[in-house]
């Protein structure tokens, strides 16, 4: 298991070098820099592109850059030598200069708490999405198992086949209109985050499709287990029902369902920008889509990295937490 | 045939079994799917739009690119809303920022969805099989460099690729082709071939110990048809399940990135086959949510609406080909 375990993380390496390579390259290829695509159309003169390029040491060749990104380099201009990737370092952005990529993302504003950074919100939102998903996806699931081929079956079929059909960004498009334009129960453009009711329709939005997929994850294994011997037996020597549903059908129902639930918040947090975007949600996918726009390399390169490494840890979270809930699963390979 | 002359205990037992139409597993599987009403509709619903996206030109009532000066913003007709401006009947859903029909938009729209659900599902298709096959058949180091490559892109958030490949390679050549489609093909293809040649992999695993190849190989069958002859045929139902959940995929991968603004560039040029998408209409739409909200509903409920239809055909699909999951998924 530990051995195992230690396989997988040191395999993430490689993973996360290919990543951030593919995302350097594709970069790199794009036309123009970090200091002429403005949303201003501000454009900075010659000697200073030059100068600044130097400073960043976007001069050098590029496998230098890649380099220098991944382990680090001597900076040209103040000979001091600077720690890259390895180090935890995603560089400085180009275009909130004097701020490291790792500073906008994981640092809150002044006086406040690691939750009010950017990464901080994202994580809030996804986690507070996934908790919708769970407390309402596996109710769901589990009443429309015991209540197979009924109308109750039929209808949380039916919400959760929707659901996973409907993508997030449309259901927020109807939601929007509806509750905002139509009948103006809340406000499209919010300030302040601090207050809890305007985390509703992103949260929602946001969660809705990882519920439909829990209800339905659940609805089939429940439906599985419902059929298995020891459920007979349990119900033969007279358990009530409610023992029979709550002990020995969800303690093996709910190993699917529990498995998911690391990648399912990877995906509700990697997954969010656009909600993110179309709610002006102060979180890091928002952070994310405006560095593409502003060509910000260093700041695209360190949210897909942080993002691929979510991926990732969620994906190997799986394998570990299956033995934990399945003692009948051992890692072997 | 034979057997009816030669054995007269159990004729008519025979006569029924033989004179019962024999049915293929693809009848089959067809019978339980026509048999699934969900997936009817879903089948009805891809092939209304797959009919827009052809017959575009003919079906929409007016020239999706035509500047009606003077009527920006008209709400359609049954849905006066908030504005004051007054409806035409003509516009049946309204018109949007430049005086353009929405309706005659959104069915052009129906093109790019259209061929970008389908045309990329093919090559990943046929590239994944083809990858999958082999590597799964010869296994050794191939197998190995699939299988890690499968990690580094399974670690990629699929989207942020996406945007990344969108945004950097716009303005290139291969970003100009056909107003940025070609891109978004090979950007999707990239991603997701991987998936089916995983699958397709796994496939050949479990089918290469199975005593029929077994078989095939014993009379000296060669590999090349054994693969495409033997295994291919036997591995074929998960790939339509597969292929029929990657379509919506797409669609839906297509109008985020529309919607973003990254996707295809809606075209002013009349002579072009795809003129918008409907993420693109979704963007121009959001901007005008309050004043004439159907420029971000038509396309909205479109994406909807094809997405429900290939998950009922999807779910449909793998209950009739494998009628062991029957209900239970």
């Amino acid at each position: 298991m530990v051995t195992y375990l230690i396989r997988r993380l040191l395999w993430l390496i490689p993973v996360i070098i290919t990543v951030s390579a593919v995302t350097f390259i594709i970069m790199r290829s794009a036309p123009g820099g970090p200091w002429d695509t403005s949303d201003d159309r501000r454009q900075v003169d010659a000697a200073t592109a030059k100068s600044l390029a130097a400073y960043y040491g976007l001069d050098k060749p590029a496998w230098r850059q890649f380099m220098a990104y991944v382990i680090g380099d001597t900076n040209s201009q103040t000979k001091e030598y600077v720690c890259g990737m390895i180090c935890g370092n995603l560089g400085p952005s180009y275009r909130q200069r004097g701020r490291t990529v790792q500073n906008i993302l994981f640092a809150a504003p002044e006086g406040q708490t690691f939750w009010q950074s950017r990464f901080g919100y994202s994580i809030r939102l996804g986690v507070m999405a996934l908790s919708m998903a769970v407390f309402i996806g596996i109710p769901l699931g589990i009443i429309a198992a015991l209540r197979q081929n009924t109308i109750v079956d039929y209808t949380a079929l039916f919400i959760a086949t929707s659901g996973i059909s409907v993508p997030s960004f449309v259901l927020a498009i109807f939601l929007i209109i509806i509750f905002a334009s139509r009948l103006h129960w809340i406000d499209i453009v919010v300030d302040d985050w601090s207050q809890v009711k305007y985390w509703f329709m992103p949260m929602t939005v946001l969660g809705f499709g990882t519920m439909a997929y829990t209800a339905r994850l659940t609805r089939s294994a429940m439906l599985e287990v419902l059929r298995q011997d020891y459920i007979r037996t349990a119900r033969a020597k007279g358990l009530a029902e409610r023992t029979v549903v709550l002990i020995h059908m969800l303690k093996n129902a709910l190993i699917p369902v529990i498995t998911i639930l690391g990648p399912a918040l990877a995906g509700l947090v990697t997954g969010s920008f656009i909600i993110e975007t179309m709610f002006s949600f102060p979180g890091m996918g928002r952070a994310y889509v405006q560095a593409i726009g502003q060509r910000d390399y260093s700041m695209i390169m360190g949210t897909t990295l942080i993002y691929a490494l979510l991926v990732a840890v969620a994906n190997l979270s799986v394998d570990v937490i299956y033995v934990f809930v399945d003692p009948r699963i051992r890692l072997e390979e | 045939m034979a057997t009816i002359q030669s054995v007269s205990a159990n004729k008519i037992v025979e006569l029924n079994d033989v004179f019962r139409p024999s049915k293929s597993l693809g009848q089959e599987a067809w019978s339980r799917l026509i048999r699934n009403r969900a997936s009817v509709f879903g089948m009805i619903v891809i092939g209304f739009f797959i009919f827009l996206a052809v017959f575009a030109s003919v079906i929409s009532p007016m020239d999706p690119l035509e500047l009606h000066g003077g009527k920006k913003f008209l709400p359609p007709p049954f849905d006066q809303g908030a504005t004051n401006i007054k409806s035409e009947p003509e516009y049946l859903l309204g018109t949007d920022s430049l005086g353009r029909d929405v309706l005659s938009r959104t069915i052009y729209g129906a093109r790019v969805s259209m061929v970008v659900g389908f045309l990329p599902t093919a090559i990943i298709l046929l590239m994944g099989t083809f990858i999958g096959m082999i590597a799964g058949y010869a296994g050794g180091r191939l197998d190995n460099i699939l299988m890690r490559l499968t990690d580094v892109i399974y670690a990629f958030p699929d989207l942020l690729f996406f945007i990344i490949v969108m945004v950097a390679l716009r303005d290139t050549f291969i970003g100009q082709l056909m107003n940025g489609l070609i891109l978004l093909f090979a950007a999707l293809a990239i991603v997701n071939w991987v998936g089916v040649a995983r699958l397709v992999r796994g496939q050949v695993l479990s089918l290469k110990q199975k005593e029929f190849v077994e078989a095939a190989r014993c009379i000296g069958v060669k590999d090349v048809r054994i693969m495409f002859r033997h295994i291919l045929p036997n591995s074929l139902g998960p790939l339509i399940v597969s292929a029929a959940f990657t379509i919506p995929g797409l669609i839906i991968t297509e109008a985020i990135l529309g919607y973003l603004g990254v996707g295809l560039r809606p075209s002013t040029d009349s002579t072009d086959i795809f003129i918008t998408s409907w993420g693109a209409l979704m963007l121009d739409g959001q901007t005008a949510i309050n004043t004439q909200p159907y420029m971000l509903l038509a396309p909205a409920i479109c994406v909807a609406l094809i997405v429900l239809a290939f998950t009922f055909l999807g779910d449909g699909l793998r209950d009739a080909l494998d009628p062991r999951m029957r209900g239970t998924q």
